[in-house]
């Protein structure tokens, strides 16, 4: 396996496109919570010619609806929620400059072609690791939508948040090719005596 | 007969829900870390390898493994000799699930209504299921659902004729179409027989039979690793990146049927599987 990279947002083109399908990669820096209701309003807001609470240029979003923090806590756990429910929102935010998304899952055609189109990525955080995950977010604080709780939008300062790229820029899927490479593994390499069993 | 007083079922419910959602049960934990070494992608150990560390981190610092802290569902065994009192037995339980979501600082993911959807901040109410059965005794089991894998969950009614092949197809097709969704490695939990609803709760009941015992039932053992050959076959993998572990196990729980249906619920649970017990 390749070693991880490390990226920091803002994003540009030459740092999306160096991001293949299945790279590790390491976040610091600056990134975004939104969630389905969020996802509603930030579009709402686009729709109405109205002021955005964040510039979108360039910045990473973080599908997650953290557990609240205990005493002492930045965060509580905070590991992503299934993208495919944001997927009817994302191209109009990718078109204002949205370069990056973290989730998990995978997306539909449309977000790829806006991914393609865009020169934008999307990475993968492994699912039901929330614990793990608050460790690398250093500090958390809401700047919009607050009355939506878990699923206002927070600004989160984060070092060294491990995510894999899962659609890269060019349209490569990490789930397809996966997939693809394992579907019936055991069964194949049994037959051509390839791995010891 | 025994009286229970509800004030104690509020109690254990309270402690109930902050034990399920921070410490992953043995069994799952020997599940994962035998798919770990079994797994042939290297991503895919990799993902194995973060999800046993997140696990020790959570039983640690008494963090909830998955943000999604779940619907809170309560399987009740009643014994029959037993008198509640000091209140409703329901509202004792939601109770212990308003103390035990604030306490343990976990995430409240209930709303109020299909469509409103405004949330009603401390996770109740829970959905109860209760059954008598002989003795004086309580055995409470509270499992936190979350949303990704449920949503993935398929009830079809079958055809007689299909018999196991039209099961094994359905099944697979379900796991194949949630791919990364559910975040596999899952547990697949398969009720059989009964009827619409008989079925599905069994389908949820499965999921909670230890991960080392096999349906006592020959025939039944047989289909539930036929199945999981199949799923793991998908070549989905641990979070859907490819791999030969898409599933650590399948449960089959089934029940008699009519002799013109064969009702087939399939209940998928993430790696992330949580319950926790208790007997008064
Ligand atoms: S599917 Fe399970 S592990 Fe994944 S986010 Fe939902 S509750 Fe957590």
């Amino acid at each position: 396996m390749k070693d991880y990279l490390r990226i920091q947002p803002p994003l540009d083109d030459t740092v999306v496109s160096r991001l293949k399908a299945g790279d590790r990669v390491l976040i610091s820096g600056t990134i975004y919570t939104a969630r389905d209701s969020a996802h509603q309003r930030l579009i709402q807001t686009i729709v109405n010619n109205e002021e955005m609470p964040l510039s979108l240029k360039g910045q990473i979003i973080y599908y997650v609806g953290p557990c609240p923090a205990k005493p002492g806590q930045v965060i509580g756990s905070a590991g992503p929620t299934t993208s495919g429910r944001v997927d009817v929102y994302t191209p109009l935010l990718l078109d204002k400059g949205l370069k990056g998304m973290i989730g998990k899952g995978n997306r539909s055609q449309e977000v790829v072609s806006s991914i393609q189109r865009n020169k934008a990525v999307y990475f993968a955080a492994t699912g039901g690791i929330g614990a793990l995950l608050a460790k690398t977010i250093k500090s958390a604080q809401v700047i919009a939508y607050e009355d939506l709780g878990p699923e206002a939008i927070y600004c989160l300062e984060v070092e060294d948040f491990p995510v894999i790229v899962a659609i890269d820029c060019r349209g490569n899927n990490l789930y397809e090719e996966g997939k693809r490479k394992y579907k019936n593994f055991m069964v194949t390499c049994k037959e051509e005596f390839k791995c010891k069993e | 007969m025994r009286e229970v007083n509800v004030a104690e079922v509020a109690k254990a419910v309270e402690k109930l829900s902050i034990e399920a959602n921070c410490c992953l049960p043995e069994d799952v934990l020997i599940g994962l870390q035998r798919a770990e070494a079994e797994e042939k992608s290297p991503l895919g150990k990799e993902i194995l390898k973060q999800i046993i560390a997140n696990a020790e981190i959570a039983q640690k610092e008494q963090m909830p493994i998955c943000q999604d802290t779940g619907m809170s569902i309560v399987f009740l065994e009643i014994g029959q000799e037993i008198h509640f009192t000091g209140g409703y037995l329901y509202d004792a339980i939601n109770e212990g699930i308003r103390k035990g979501y604030s306490k343990g600082f976990l995430r409240k993911s209930i709303v109020n209504h299909p469509f409103l959807r405004k949330n009603t901040n401390d996770n109740t109410p829970a959905i109860i299921h209760s059954e008598i059965v002989p003795g004086d005794k309580l055995k409470i089991v509270l499992m936190p659902k979350g949303a990704g894998s449920e949503n993935m969950s398929r009830l079809a009614m079958l055809k007689p004729a299909e018999g196991k092949k039209g099961l094994v197809d359905f099944v697979r097709k379900a796991v194949e179409e949630a791919g990364a969704n559910p975040c596999p490695p899952l547990i697949i939990g398969i009720g059989i027989g009964g009827n619409m609803e008989k079925t599905t709760l069994l389908a949820k009941k499965a999921l909670l039979r230890p991960l080392n015992q096999p349906n006592r039932d020959g025939e039944i053992k047989a289909l539930e690793k036929e199945i999981l050959q199949t799923v793991n076959a998908s070549g989905i993998g641990p979070q859907g990146f490819g791999g030969i572990i898409t599933a650590l196990a399948v449960h089959i729980e089934y029940y008699p049927t009519h002799i013109a249906s064969l009702p087939v619920a399939v209940n998928l649970s993430c790696h992330a599987t949580r319950h926790a017990e208790c007997l008064l």
